[in-house]
């Protein structure tokens, strides 16, 4: 097995407000107060993922996920430490990131997959499965602006789910698209899966890590609180629902997710 | 960070063999995500860039009815109104031919410059939602806009190649036929613009996430620059220290987009001129059209220039790693 993302001992530092006035910053230095005060984001995280094997990357709002998804995709560099990568990464942390409104959805996926590493004959190749997948019809000669926000979000993901990766990071993929889109993202998932993609997965939902991954890490203000089993992971977090009285909307929600899991 | 890859996994996927074996990640090398070899990188990705300078050409006009057609209207419009200004109305009889092509030759190159240099600076920021999110080299964002401005400025260079095939035509003077030495001065025209475009829209992007007033501060520059060359009025005025001392003649010489201007205008205008291309409207006598040593000025401030790019490529590759945090 040869290890696919190293993590080793990365800091991430952000201040507080990056653009102050020339009058703040003077008003800050009368009073003798620094405006640029900073916080870590991610404070010596550590870890080590082999090829093929399925991460679910947990925590609480604000608790570094996001941050550490771009160190790893490779779109901010870390303050310290180190961050490794073997192969290609795609991923949906960026869907219809690169989408131009003007532009007609073929010529968006196009533009989309070259942006995530793809050659023309790559892409054309998979054009056909690509449409086939986010099913936008007669949209697809249609400017992206005039979309419906689902059937641009399910642009995004169709060029993402497609390009022939090695790392494949998803961010709160089910936030988006109706039931049948989701049921057909989570059969796709798992075929990225099956095939021994690196897969590096953001949920709030228990359920669906639980399904989708053999190994959880959840990050706690900055810092790896837990790395190992998924169900010790959803222990650790409290989300398995013994100490919190079951809240409506999010106890449907996860329910769902989860009965959409065991659907595929 | 996937150019050599074997033949056989661009085909559909009949390959049911698990990634790693496909790809060979064994001997695939451990790498930093984010490792770009800068410039070079764009070249590398030349099909990303070709996309992204068409996506902007294409975006500008969207939805316009004329469409590419305003490419030609505005620089035309512009035109005449600087050659009723100037050429008419201020310029009669300083002794020159063909006024109007020495300004509109000019005018392709600073155009080009000022387009670049303003839409390379902006060109992170308004970016800003890729950017933050995908892991690009960022060079790619200030060339695909000096490419855009190049592109732009094609139209231009039709519109003075027609305008001086017409002087030649129906004005008094020769057939404009051009020479290669001219032809050669106008690429290089083009090349030192091109250089020299590229160096500050790599630098002041960066610059501009960090100091957002920036763009203002260049834009404020860029309304000088027109001013500056030898388009509107005569090279001789500098040049013969009756007006401004001798002293700041050198000054006004090593700007880059000058030795541009009157590069490109020694290959389109230069050809039109009947005899001496500038006369003193007094004694007659023939005035200095350009610089001395145009052409070997030319290819030194290329050097420079190329310095010029190595250093903003420094520049750019140390701020860029803080871009995405403070866009």
């Amino acid at each position: 097995m040869t290890t696919s993302i190293v993590v080793d001992n990365v800091s991430k530092t952000f201040r507080y407000q990056s653009h102050p006035t020339l009058k703040k910053v003077l008003q800050n230095r009368l009073h003798g107060s620094r405006s640029n005060e900073t916080f870590k984001a991610l404070d010596g995280v550590s870890f080590e993922v082999r090829q093929g094997e399925s991460i679910g990357l947990m925590g609480l709002n604000g608790s570094g996920k996001s941050t550490l998804l771009k160190l790893v995709s490779g779109v901010m560099v870390p303050d310290d430490g180190k961050v490794l990568t073997r192969g290609r990464i795609s991923g949906l942390i960026a869907t219809g990131a690169g989408f131009h409104n003007e532009l007609t959805g073929r010529e968006n996926i196009y533009m989309n997959a070259a942006m995530l590493g793809m050659t023309k004959d790559e892409t054309d190749s998979k054009f056909d499965d690509i449409a086939g997948f986010a099913d936008v019809g007669r949209f697809m000669d249609t400017p992206v602006g005039n979309y419906s926000s689902g059937m641009f979000a399910r642009l995004g993901f169709s060029v993402a789910v497609h390009v022939d990766c090695d790392i494949f990071i998803a961010d709160e993929v089910l936030a988006v698209g109706d039931r049948p889109f989701k049921r057909k993202c989570l059969k796709r998932m798992k075929e990225i899966r099956e095939s021994g993609i690196t897969m590096f997965y953001v949920s709030h939902s228990a359920g669906s890590v639980k399904k989708m991954c053999d190994r959880a890490i959840v990050l706690d203000k900055g810092r790896v609180g837990f790395d190992g089993n998924v169900d010790d992971a959803i222990k650790y977090l409290h989300y398995d629902g013994d100490d919190e009285e079951p809240d409506g909307e999010e106890g449907s929600e996860d329910e769902r997710d989860d009965a959409l899991a065991s659907d595929i | 960070m996937s150019q050599s890859r074997p033949a056989s996994m661009t085909a559909p996927d009949p390959d049911r063999r698990p990634v790693e074996v496909r790809h060979d990640l064994a001997h695939v090398p451990l790498a930093a995500p984010s490792r770009t070899s800068g410039v070079l990188e764009v070249f590398r990705r030349r099909y990303l860039l070709r996309l992204m300078v068409r996506r902007e050409i294409k975006a500008r006009y969207a939805g316009t009815a004329f469409g590419l057609a305003w490419s030609y209207i505005n620089p035309f419009t512009r035109f005449l109104t600087f050659y009723f200004v100037f050429g008419l109305l201020l310029s009669r009889g300083s002794g020159m031919q063909n006024f109007a092509i020495h300004l509109f030759a000019g005018m392709v190159l600073v155009n080009y410059f000022t387009e670049s240099v303003t839409a390379g600076t902006r060109s992170l920021l308004s970016n800003k939602g890729v950017i933050a999110k995908m892991a690009l080299p960022r060079e790619m964002f200030p060339v695909a806009s000096m490419l855009v401005s190049l592109w732009h400025a094609i139209p231009q260079v039709i519109i003075l190649t027609i305008a001086c095939v017409i002087s030649g035509w129906v004005g008094d003077g020769p057939l404009w036929v051009p020479d290669a030495v001219g032809m050669a001065a106008a690429l290089l025209g083009f090349i030192l613009i091109m250089v020299y475009g590229t160096a500050c829209g790599l630098m002041f992007s960066c610059i501009n996430v960090i100091f957002r007033d920036f763009q203002r501060i260049v834009q404020t520059f860029m309304n000088i620059v027109p001013f500056t060359v030898p388009m509107m009025y005569p090279y001789y005025l500098i040049a013969d220290g009756e007006r401004i001392p001798l002293k700041f003649h050198d000054l006004y010489v090593a700007n880059p987009v000058a030795e541009a201007v009157m590069l490109i205008q020694r290959g389109f205008w230069y050809p039109t001129c009947d005899g001496p291309c500038v006369v003193d409207p007094a004694t007659g006598a023939a005035l200095p059209d350009f610089v001395n040593d145009l052409y070997s000025r030319g290819f030194i401030m290329l050097g420079i220039g190329l310095v010029l790019l190595a250093v903003a490529q420094f520049v750019f590759s140390r701020l860029e790693k803080t871009v995405p945090e403070r866009l």
